[in-house]
């Protein structure tokens, strides 16, 4: 990481799984042949954090640039960095056709259940019962729809390679985050195909709590919903 | 005396008050400071480095990389 304190609020997990993703790199000495693909939504300044190459793209293309990247240059390792806003909703298209395509590029989904740079408006992965500044009246299954379960969609397309649910909200669950995220990058090198990591993160500014709250309520409320473990792993 | 082995330091510039590291250290050494950083930001300090066992769940679970241990 470089030296630069991040914009990211107190307790915000993305600061955490930046530096995951970095420690990986550098444990895998990849430093010099990453190229990161940075999403739209809080994480959009990635790069001014990240020591290797990184691009920007389109709300929710991200995975469309990646196949791109990687599809020009197959050494290098290519992985694309994205919110819940970004890719369970306008990035949908995008990353089940990258999955169905079996694009041999790596995919860390942050699942933090509201959109945290516009506002805290609900997402696709809001939970029921959840307030945010678009659900006033909590979220309903009668008018907004259930939570967007996005791994277990991409479980049944035949070239998807690795699926895994992690969260951070323990030392025991960042060690086990970390592990994914360096089995999804050895996937893209053997050449094994998509691998996606989905890492359940804490917005303690839109969930209106404390940060050591949000890491209670994730264990506690989040996780009854996304069960965390394996989801596919056929590499 | 045991010899202290470890090294903890906390970037108190880089330290957003988060408090997610009192809460996970085993021997309860961390604590808000009285005081605030450049951004006006109650930041964590060390009460007791001798107590330190060096475990780094504290660095692990930061989210601003503010804490490194030696």
């Amino acid at each position: 990481m470089k030296d630069a304190p991040t914009h990211y609020c107190p307790g915000c997990g993305h600061g955490l799984v930046h530096r995951l993703i970095c420690e990986c790199i550098d444990e895998m000495g990849l430093r010099d042949t990453t190229i990161a693909v940075a999403p739209v939504g809080c994480a959009v300044l990635a790069y001014d954090y990240w020591d290797f190459d990184t691009t920007e793209a389109a709300h929710g293309r991200t995975p469309a640039v990646a196949t791109a990247i990687k599809r020009v240059h197959p050494k290098n390792l290519v992985f694309t960095y994205q919110g819940d806003g970004d890719l369970a909703a306008i990035g949908t298209a995008e990353i089940i056709h990258a999955g169905n395509r079996g694009e041999n590029i790596s995919v860390i989904f942050v699942n933090n259940g509201v959109y945290g740079m516009t506002g805290g408006q609900m997402a696709p992965t809001t939970l029921l019962g959840q307030r945010t500044a678009t659900s006033q009246f909590t979220r309903r299954s009668d008018k907004e729809g259930f939570p967007l379960k996005i791994m277990e969609m991409m479980q049944v397309l035949p070239g998807v390679t690795y699926l895994e649910r992690t969260s951070i909200h323990s030392p025991k669950e960042v060690i086990n985050a970390k592990r994914a995220i360096k089995k999804s990058f050895q996937t893209q090198i053997n050449g094994n195909g998509f691998s996606m990591v989905e890492i359940i993160s804490p917005c303690p500014t839109y969930w209106g709590m404390t940060p050591v709250r949000s890491m209670k309520r994730i264990k506690e409320e989040v996780m009854e919903e996304y069960e965390l473990g394996v989801v596919k792993d056929a590499s | 005396m045991a010899e202290k082995t470890c090294n903890l330091k906390i970037d108190i510039e880089r330290c957003k008050g988060c408090l997610l590291c009192i809460e996970v250290c085993p021997v309860k050494i961390l604590k808000a400071s009285e005081h605030v950083n450049k951004r006006g930001i109650q930041y964590v300090v060390l009460t007791d480095p001798e107590k330190c066992t060096g475990c780094t769940l504290c660095a692990m679970m930061c989210p601003d990389c503010a804490i490194t241990i030696e």
